[in-house]
């Protein structure tokens, strides 16, 4: 850890001692998420939701193995190994229902974070890799959320898959042996199924992999806060232990509550009725429609309608789908502007309350059919979308002008410092 | 450099939507979608209440052995119920004896094959069998029923829009065509061995009415089968099909719930404790 005040691990007993000597966990786990790691002691609620993504990333872990006792990956009996599960094994049917849902409130928590990560630029050096390897965290969870939706092998799932692999067939040239390569075959069958299986087991860990490195990058400059000034000195923080276990505890508390209100009360709602209904290659769903944390990209594809001179309109919207995640792994130097957080840029704090009605809005449309006038509306949607990141937030941070900025976190909070003041120097963070 | 990248990136994908935008809008003014006969005539779901509704829903299993009645009776003649079996009837608050006559006497009788000779036969069922689907294959399905394919109904009620209220609907939902139908979509008119119904996505299905007249099974519990109870109680029955295990599910969730709250409650004043005096 980075501040000179970070409080260091002792052992205490005999046996603690000779850990630590030997193997000392119990010093990273107290210099990671113990009294050895200084936090902001600002931090908001928007803080708690990395520490929910990572719990709702062990519920997911937790339930699937335990269903993957029971679920058997072959195109002749995954629907009814689903509905055995459902009906025969013991609390078989909360495990199922607490894995989809589970995987819904993963998305809920995972993009809150992001647009906090958003508002208060926590993109920003020096935590651009954290920025990133959260990305690549999302990449993998969209890829492996998707291949869950396939196991259990109802009409949207073999559908789903037929249409995002489908995806790839519009690469020109190499794009249909692409998609015949990924599925193992012409259209969705076994093969598919029992790959997307075997990946659907492997990536999870693959998650856990890159949020250890995420947490990592994470502590090497310590947590952002909502002013956006970093920490200068120690009255600006407070142990992580007790202080933030502690509030992430009634966090924990409750998403939990908000989450079983739903597995146990409405378990379906977010569900299609259509995966109800065993995979038929022969009947074509009136709407395909991918699950809905899905949508605002779905949006996004639909949105092409014409042709741009040799560019099929497809492969258009498949760039264009791809370009909407890819741009973020830029919005740190997109955005240049000094200061952090949204709460002291006017300008910036409009655009980005546009933008997350808009997204809302996507999400809204990907999920409607595609008819008039849910297309025309998703093609304004989305060219805002493309201009807030790749024209307009590059425009602001050049020409807003940010409201004064607190001297420190303890200013912010108390309102004064004897370290200093805003206008005063400023001293440098201790290494 | 980045940011010319992105500037022109950005121009490109916004610039070619407001394209779209502009040729999309102009042709939908000049020529705006004409209503489809789905859009001005198919109908959403009636309203249903049954006892299993909300967060203390439980099942009513008078009414679940009186739905079940009809789909024996009626629905079962060309509906399958591949994923239940005669032993779950036992919840539905029939004795052992009860399920195995039921198993005994049901008239599609458990695939098998004959002891003697290898050749494929059927016998009569066994409470551990599942219930038998009245035709042998998709084909058989299809001849027997002017090659429409009767779904089967273990999750129907999961797998439609509107759920049970859907297939209460669609029970009492046949009709007449409207005259307006036939004067403003001809092509929308029920086919030769297509009934019409509003409540169906397309709006006519092959399913003659099977809830015909009132009457048609006659209640033990003396309930008067009209066509309304009839549609309302295999509706019910139905529910239970797709998911014999919501009782548990509302039960559970309550003890699940009740901890989460004490225990967050409890979380919030340690909290509270543990940030005392430290303002943030």
């Amino acid at each position: 850890m980075s501040f000179s005040w970070a409080k260091h691990y002792e052992p205490k007993s005999d046996l603690t001692k000779w850990l630590d000597e030997r193997l000392p966990l119990p010093r990273l786990v107290y210099g990671a998420i113990g009294g050895g790691y200084p936090v902001p002691r600002n931090l908001n609620y928007f803080w708690n939701f990395g520490v929910l993504a990572g719990i709702a990333l062990v519920i997911q872990i937790v339930t699937g193995i335990i269903m993957a006792m029971h679920y058997a990956p072959n195109a002749l009996v995954a629907f009814d190994s689903t509905e055995h599960i459902m009906r025969d094994v013991n609390w078989g049917w909360m495990l199922r229902y607490a894995h989809a849902n589970g995987a819904s409130f993963f998305f809920i928590v995972v993009y809150i974070h992001i647009f906090r990560g958003l508002y208060f630029s926590s993109y920003k050096a020096p935590r651009e890799m954290i920025w990133l390897l959260g990305l690549v965290i999302f990449l993998l969870m969209m890829a492996t959320a998707f291949m869950g939706y396939v196991l259990p092998w109802g009409q949207m799932s073999f559908w789903g898959a037929k249409v995002i692999t489908g995806l790839f067939g519009a690469i020109p040239l190499v794009g249909e042996p692409i998609q015949q390569w990924l599925l193992g075959g012409y259209a969705p069958d076994n093969a598919a199924l029992n790959r997307f299986f075997s990946l659907h087991y492997l990536l999870p860990f693959v998650i856990a992999g890159v949020v250890i490195l995420h947490i990592w990058a994470l502590h090497i400059p310590g947590s952002s806060n909502p002013t956006g000034v970093e920490v200068k000195s120690e009255s600006d923080t407070v142990p992580f232990h007790p202080y933030y276990t502690a509030k992430d505890g009634f966090g924990l508390g409750v998403f939990l509550i908000l989450f079983c209100a739903m597995l146990f009360f409405a378990p379906n709602a977010l569900g299609h009725p259509d995966n109800y209904i065993p995979a038929n290659p022969l009947s074509t769903p009136a709407h395909i429609v991918p699950e809905w944390y899905f949508w605002p990209f779905y949006a996004i594809l639909r949105a092409f309608t014409f042709d741009f001179f040799i560019v099929p309109a497809k492969l258009l919207g498949v760039l264009a789908m791809f370009a909407s995640i890819l741009l973020l792994f830029f919005l740190p130097w997109l955005d240049r502007s000094p200061v952090r957080s949204g709460n002291y840029r006017p300008l910036f704090r409009t655009f980005f309350i546009i933008l997350v009605i808009d997204v809302l809005i996507l999400g809204y449309l990907g999920g409607a059919p595609a008819e008039e006038p849910y297309v025309m509306l998703s093609q304004l949607a989305s060219a805002y979308y493309f201009a807030h990141f790749l024209i307009i937030l590059p425009i602001i941070s050049k020409i807003e002008k940010p409201k004064p900025l607190p001297f420190s976190i303890t200013e912010a909070v108390l309102g004064k410092d004897s370290h200093g003041t805003a206008g005063g120097p400023a001293l440098q963070p201790a290494e | 450099m980045i940011r010319i990248g992105a500037f022109l990136v950005g121009l490109f994908f916004s610039g070619w939507l407001l394209v779209s935008f502009g040729v999309g809008a102009a042709a939908y003014i000049s020529e705006p979608p004409q209503p489809t006969a789905e859009h001005e005539f198919h109908l959403h779901p009636k309203k249903l209440a049954l006892s299993s509704d909300g967060p203390m829903g439980k099942f009513d299993r008078q009414q679940l052995q009186r739905g079940f009645q009809v789909y024996k009776e009626v629905c079962s003649a060309c509906h399958s119920m591949r994923l239940v079996a005669f032993r779950n009837l036992s919840e539905l608050g029939y004795t052992e004896d009860e399920v195995k006559a039921i198993a005994a006497n049901w008239p599609a009788q458990t695939p098998s094959i004959d002891p003697a000779t290898g050749e494929a036969t059927t016998r009569p069922s066994i409470p551990s069998d599942y219930i038998p689907s009245p035709h042998a294959n998709e084909t058989a399905a299809r001849a027997a029923n002017n090659n429409a394919l009767p779904p089967d109904l273990s999750l129907i009620t999961k797998a439609r829009h509107g759920g049970a209220a859907y297939v209460y609907s669609l029970l009492t939902g046949y009709q007449e065509p409207p005259a307006e139908l036939a004067k403003k979509f001809p092509d929308s008119m029920p086919g030769p061995g297509l009934n019409y119904n509003p409540y169906f996505a397309n709006l006519n299905i092959a399913m003659a009415n099977p809830l015909g007249s009132d009457g048609i099974v006659t209640y033990s519990d003396g309930t008067n089968a009209t066509r309304e109870q009839m549609a309302k109680d295999v509706a019910a029955f139905l529910v239970w099909t797709a998911e014999p295990t919501l009782e548990k599910r509302h039960q559970t969730g309550w003890a699940v719930l009740i901890f989460l709250i004490i225990a967050t409650g409890l979380g919030y004043m340690a909290y509270r404790n543990v940030w005392a005096g430290v303002k943030h």
